[in-house]
């Protein structure tokens, strides 16, 4: 019984800072509609101006204040960001949001490099709460009690403030309907500005609270951001209630989990998570997501064209550069180029699901990784050869989309979006953690090619076939009645519906199609590098993968080509500076801001004017 | 004294062209119908005034002063108040948040209300002050979006199809309201395709089809006109 009880209170003790990053991420989406991927960041942050704060102020009102330092500190990183980066965009789609938010994660990773440096920090103990408590005949930290006890009230006082004062009441108006309150006389510039304060606050009290019991390091942003997104959406996107209760159930599951099943924990808050969207799909305390609810749903886009006599002329020069690469890139290029040409690919088959199909996932990564996977364990384990492998790896991937799929289309919208993310952690949390099958973090070692593509050029042909095919077979699907009903359901599911489509099985399928054409992508890069690890299925991979597709532009074809190309290069280029994530970062929020068509969509945008300017000359 | 002044405003959806040179004037203390039948732009032309949809050319003056272009929540500010044809309530906040959400200060040339006026105007939203926004009927969200506007004190307010999808006995009570608005003193634009019922309060139309003005007269005139009505409003 003591057991038990001291568990429930470790639980409840880690869910303290996920509730408050939670919280913060959900007001802020509520309002604003805008996914803070950099939400973890700020937590973070709030962790490091804390342990700086606690190194000068003394003593218990020093270690409190300290906390409340770290909070207003965060609070005002945040609205920088909001009035800088994200005010500038809010009339672009709102997955530019997304983009801009991770160049702002980058951003503060190697800031938070530069200042507080490469070693994890160790919280001072708060000062009276050092000792522990026993509870039952068990020992339990005062500070747990102490992290309880924190989370209960600024739930009580995020309550008061959203039920009994003037602002809170506009807040949750304006989750609703914010088209509405601004017509009824609120400035919703300030609001929103107001309103990301409140939530980078609250997650930088977070990571100050947690001090004591977890420290400081460079890695808490993206530990924490999976676990914030599966509270945010099992509890229901922009309900505290929600948060609070789910960022309980989790984190009391986890320590459960650890004793009875130590290697199900990653994976366990996952299915959790599903589990919740299946039976309720917006989450404990949410509402349903209706569209076009929160103002228009933006301008239809353009129908996709055919490509003209010119454009096929281009796309043959390209395919004929690249097959020149050897001759003149040399080794470095060859490499550096069958990078690119995989990429292009992985790019291409998510452009296929979220641009044509209007489905954001942000796990794409899994089906890359798992084509990899795919191939690298068929080939240690069944000696299969590198032909039979390649063709295996689509074969599996779409396999694992067809199951992930078949959960993810019953959703939309951000839920989708938040499930994909989930399952691709599961998936990754099953091959990080199955060491015995997979090598766990070291990875699958000693895939090479078949004696005779061994040759890096000879490979690198093959890369060209493959991939250049699979890119046109995307583009090719997308012209084809299949790829015609695609985009109908895109653009007005109900009128599919009421047509005659089947759009959950249209959406279905063509999940499991460019999950497949990610697969092959993956099995392309195994054998290309001769090993594989984790990190081809991590969230870092997946919003790669989404950065390509919205840097190059998310309504053309040609969109993920040019921002793979663009970002690989660019990575290549800057990873030998040392803080190339701040410019990475920098010039993902320049480009966002500053064309918010995307790469291809600034060169539509040339090519209008020039030929306008050809017109009236 | 012309309140408000649209001189040849064109709007778009995207690349849909809407309203083709809609001008229309309302003078002080005027109710004002705008009728036309479903999709004829009655309801773009609302959205065109508070801002809503940002007219491409054209001019919106209200009291002497620009307003064209400003953001709904300045346009609001200076007096104008939008009741939205979908009634837009807050489902989840009560009936009285429903009205903090519109409540602004008072001005000295409008009418001034506080919550204890507006429940002796729709006695229904005291009763139900507590629920929430979404519990409410038809009739009673219709009560309560227009209560929420004139919380703002406005001088002005659009009533995109108040007689819309409510029950008859409503109907006429809601008619009573806006007769006791003009008495206060409030301007009213409001839009309908119920002929019958904006005779029981207007006293002078615009016909709207087609985006484009069609006609435009004292109520008492179109009455003369069976041939204006066959045209332009008929089932």
């Amino acid at each position: 019984m003591g057991f038990i009880v001291a568990q429930l209170l470790t639980g409840m003790a880690n869910a303290s800072a996920l509730f408050l990053v939670a919280s913060g991420l959900s007001i802020i989406f509520g309002v604003t509609r805008v996914v803070n991927f950099a939400h973890g960041s700020f937590y973070m942050l709030g962790a490091f101006v804390a342990y700086s704060a606690m190194q000068v102020l003394p003593g218990f009102i020093g270690f409190w204040a300290s906390i409340l330092l770290a909070g207003l500190a965060v609070g005002l990183i945040g609205l920088i960001v909001e009035v800088c980066v994200l005010k500038p965009i809010y009339k672009s789609p709102e997955l530019y949001q997304l983009v801009a938010t991770f160049g702002v994660i980058l951003v503060i990773q190697d800031l938070a490099l530069l200042v507080w440096g490469p070693e994890d920090l160790i919280g001072k103990r708060a000062p009276g709460f050092e000792g522990v408590v026993m509870i039952l005949g068990e020992r339990v930290p005062a500070y747990d009690l102490v992290l309880i006890a924190f989370a209960v009230i600024v739930l009580c006082a995020l309550w008061y403030l959203f039920n009994r004062t003037r602002a809170g009441v506009l807040v949750r108006a304006a989750t609703q309907d914010r088209e509405m309150v601004s017509a009824l006389g609120v400035n919703q510039s300030i609001l929103f500005t107001a309103v990301f304060f409140l939530g980078s606050f609250l997650a930088g009290i977070g990571g100050a609270a947690q001090l004591p019991k977890g420290g400081a390091d460079l890695l808490m942003d993206f530990n924490i951001l999976a676990a914030v997104f599966v509270v945010v959406v099992i509890g229901g996107m922009g309900s505290i209630i929600g948060a609070f209760v789910a960022a309980m159930l989790i984190s009391i599951l986890q320590v459960f989990g650890v004793h009875l099943l130590p290697q199900s924990t990653l994976v366990l808050m996952f299915v959790v998570m599903a589990v919740v969207l299946v039976f309720r799909p917006w989450g404990l305390f949410g509402r349903e997501e209706q569209a076009g609810e929160h103002g228009g749903a933006g301008p239809p886009q353009e129908p996709l064209r055919e490509l003209s006599g010119r454009g096929r002329l281009v796309v043959a020069a390209v395919i004929g550069a690249l097959a020149l690469v050897p001759v003149f890139g040399g080794q470095f290029g060859t490499v550096l180029f069958a990078d690119v040409i995989i990429f292009c690919l992985f790019a291409a088959s998510l452009h296929y699901i979220l641009g044509i199909g209007g489905l954001v996932s942000f796990g794409h990564a899994a089906f890359y990784g798992g084509g990899a996977y795919t191939a690298a364990l068929l080939v240690q384990y069944a000696g299969t050869p590198m032909e039979l492998a390649l063709l295996l790896a689509p074969l599996g991937a779409g396999f694992a989309a067809m199951i992930i799929g078949w959960f993810c289309v019953r959703l939309s919208g951000v839920y989708f979006a938040m499930l994909t993310l989930a399952f691709a952690q599961v998936l990754w949390s099953i091959v990080f953690q199955w060491t015995d099958l997979t090598g766990g973090d070291d990875g699958i070692l000693g895939v090479w090619p078949s004696q005779w593509a061994s040759d890096p050029v000879v490979y690198y042909y093959l890369v060209l076939v493959l991939g250049t095919g699979g890119v046109l077979l995307l583009r090719a699907m997308a012209h084809t009645p299949f790829g015609y009903a695609l985009r109908g359901a895109r653009d007005s599911a109900l009128r599919s519906e009421a047509i005659g489509m089947n759009v959950q099985f249209i959406q279905w399928m063509s999940f499991v199609f460019a999950g497949a054409m990610a697969g092959l992508a993956g099995g392309l890069f195994v054998f290309a590098k001769g090993s594989v690890f984790p990190t081809e299925l991590e969230i870092a991979k997946s919003f790669d993968a989404l950065i390509m597709v919205f840097l190059g532009g998310v309504q053309s074809l040609s969109g993920p080509i040019a921002g793979a190309s663009v970002f690989t290069l660019l990575q290549d280029l800057l990873s030998r500076f040392e803080y190339w994530r701040l410019c990475l970062g920098l010039l993902i929020i320049a480009i966002v801001i500053l064309f918010p068509g995307g790469i291809a969509g600034a060169g539509n945008w040339m090519r209008s004017r020039f030929s306008r300017a050809e017109v009236s000359s | 004294m012309t309140m408000l002044e649209l001189a040849n405003i064109n709007t778009y959806y995207g690349s849909a062209h809407i309203l083709h040179d809609v001008s229309l004037e309302i003078g002080s203390g005027e109710v004002v119908a705008l009728l036309g039948r479903n999709g004829a732009g009655k309801s773009t032309t609302m959205k065109s005034i508070i801002g809503l949809v940002r007219p491409a050319s054209g001019s919106v003056r209200f009291s002497g002063r620009e307003i064209g272009g400003m953001p709904p929540y300045e346009i609001c500010r200076n007096g104008i108040g939008y009741v939205p044809e979908e009634r837009r309530i807050f489902s989840d906040l009560t009936v009285f948040e429903n009205l903090e959400v519109g409540r602004r200060p008072a001005r000295s040339d409008a009418p001034s209300w506080t919550v204890e006026r507006l429940c002796e105007l729709f006695p229904n939203l005291a009763e139900r002050r507590a629920n929430r926004g979404g519990q409410l009927s038809g009739g009673e969200q219709q009560m309560l979006t227009i209560a929420r506007t004139l919380m703002g004190n406005p001088k002005m307010i659009l009533l995109d199809e108040p007689s819309e999808g409510i029950a008859p006995v409503i109907v006429e009570q809601m008619a009573r309201t806006i007769q006791e608005l003009k008495r206060e003193g409030l301007t009213v634009l409001l839009s309908e395709q119920n002929l019958h019922f904006a005779k029981l309060v207007s006293d002078r139309a615009f016909i709207i089809e087609s985006g484009t003005m069609r006609y435009s007269g004292t109520m008492a005139e179109l009455s003369d006109q069976p041939d204006i009505r066959e045209k332009y409003l008929a089932m």
